[in-house]
């Protein structure tokens, strides 16, 4: 399986996430520039954390009317695997690839540290792995990441299992019901404020997001090897 | 030439954390009177002579200067003589 992490002016977590999918899932991963227009090569789409175009306007904001954007939505319709982490997801929710808006956390402090998280739906591509309501630890680090929707955004989200985690015990941001990542409504693309590419070996002091990694993984094979 | 003032607000309802820190900041320097406090964002464009300046400038706020989901938005059109 190849991955791409998009590579915007900006990102810092980039390294990261090409690591965790090299050493920690040991696949194929490249990095691709936020100029190029085709990724038909690659099997799914990574969008990492960082401050692109220095969250200049509002995060994310920007970056949305980046060439490659086109590409990703391109994706998005042939139903490839789509992962925005922190900044990767506010991104994709200035796209409008997901429902909502990102505002400043509550207590107006970036905050860096581990967090619990609920995983609420074990039925996605990207969650296969977990166990349901299991509860799992991964580390945050971001200045806005109070998510926030209308009403009937949230009753849809509800109703079609599109939140996958939620904060278990604290919210750390103030985020509307509880929620840390939530996908769309095809499957297919997942936004997420934590940050599992920095918890795939306990070395690092967790190993919880290693299996977000391995559950795209098997939900590929499972489509392409398998069958092929 | 044109010069666009662009005044953007957040949405009734949407919860303004900032806001709420400059209140309680502006209360503890006894501006108790001060009732609540929300903070936007103010934009200068300065824009060539357009036909429909009007829907070029709205087209603008609601694909890039705001966030649809969240804020709100007003602006003033003066036109600007060049010497």
């Amino acid at each position: 399986m190849k991955f791409a992490v998009v590579v915007f002016p900006g990102s810092n977590c980039d390294i990261d996430m090409f690591h965790a999918v090299q050493d920690g899932l040991g696949e194929e991963v490249e990095y691709v520039s936020h100029t190029t227009t085709d990724l038909t090569g690659y099997d799914a789409i990574l969008l990492p954390g960082g401050f692109s175009y220095g969250d200049y306007l509002r995060t994310g904001a920007i970056a949305q009317f980046s060439p490659i954007m086109a590409a990703v939505k391109e994706a998005v319709e042939q139903g490839k695997p789509i992962l925005g982490v922190c900044n990767g997801f506010q991104i994709l929710l200035e796209s409008g690839i997901l429902p909502g808006a990102m505002k400043r956390n509550e207590h107006l402090k970036f905050l860096c540290q581990n967090v619990q998280l609920k995983v609420v739906n074990n039925e996605s591509m990207f969650t296969s792995r977990y166990e349901k309501e299991e509860i799992i630890t991964i580390p945050i680090a971001h200045g806005e990441g109070n998510y926030d929707c209308d009403q009937e955004t949230l009753d849809q989200l509800k109703k079609n299992n599109q939140i996958l985690f939620q904060y278990e015990g604290v919210n750390p941001n103030g985020s509307k019901e509880n929620i840390a990542g939530i996908m769309n409504k095809s499957g297919n693309v997942l936004g997420m404020m934590p940050h599992p590419e920095r918890a795939v070996d306990s070395l690092l002091g967790c190993a919880d997001g290693l299996r977000l990694f391995q559950s795209i993984l098997t939900y590929w094979r499972e489509k392409h090897v398998i069958t092929s | 030439m044109y010069k666009v003032k662009v005044f953007v607000t957040l949405k009734n309802g949407v919860l303004d954390p900032q806001g709420k820190a400059v209140k309680g900041a502006l209360h503890s320097m006894e501006y108790t009177a001060v009732h609540d406090v929300r903070i936007g964002k103010y934009m200068e464009l300065e824009i060539e002579q357009l036909d429909n300046i009007e829907k070029t400038v709205e087209e603008m706020c609601h694909r890039l200067l705001t966030n649809p989901v969240m804020e709100d938005y007003r602006y003033e059109v003066e036109e600007v003589i060049t010497p």
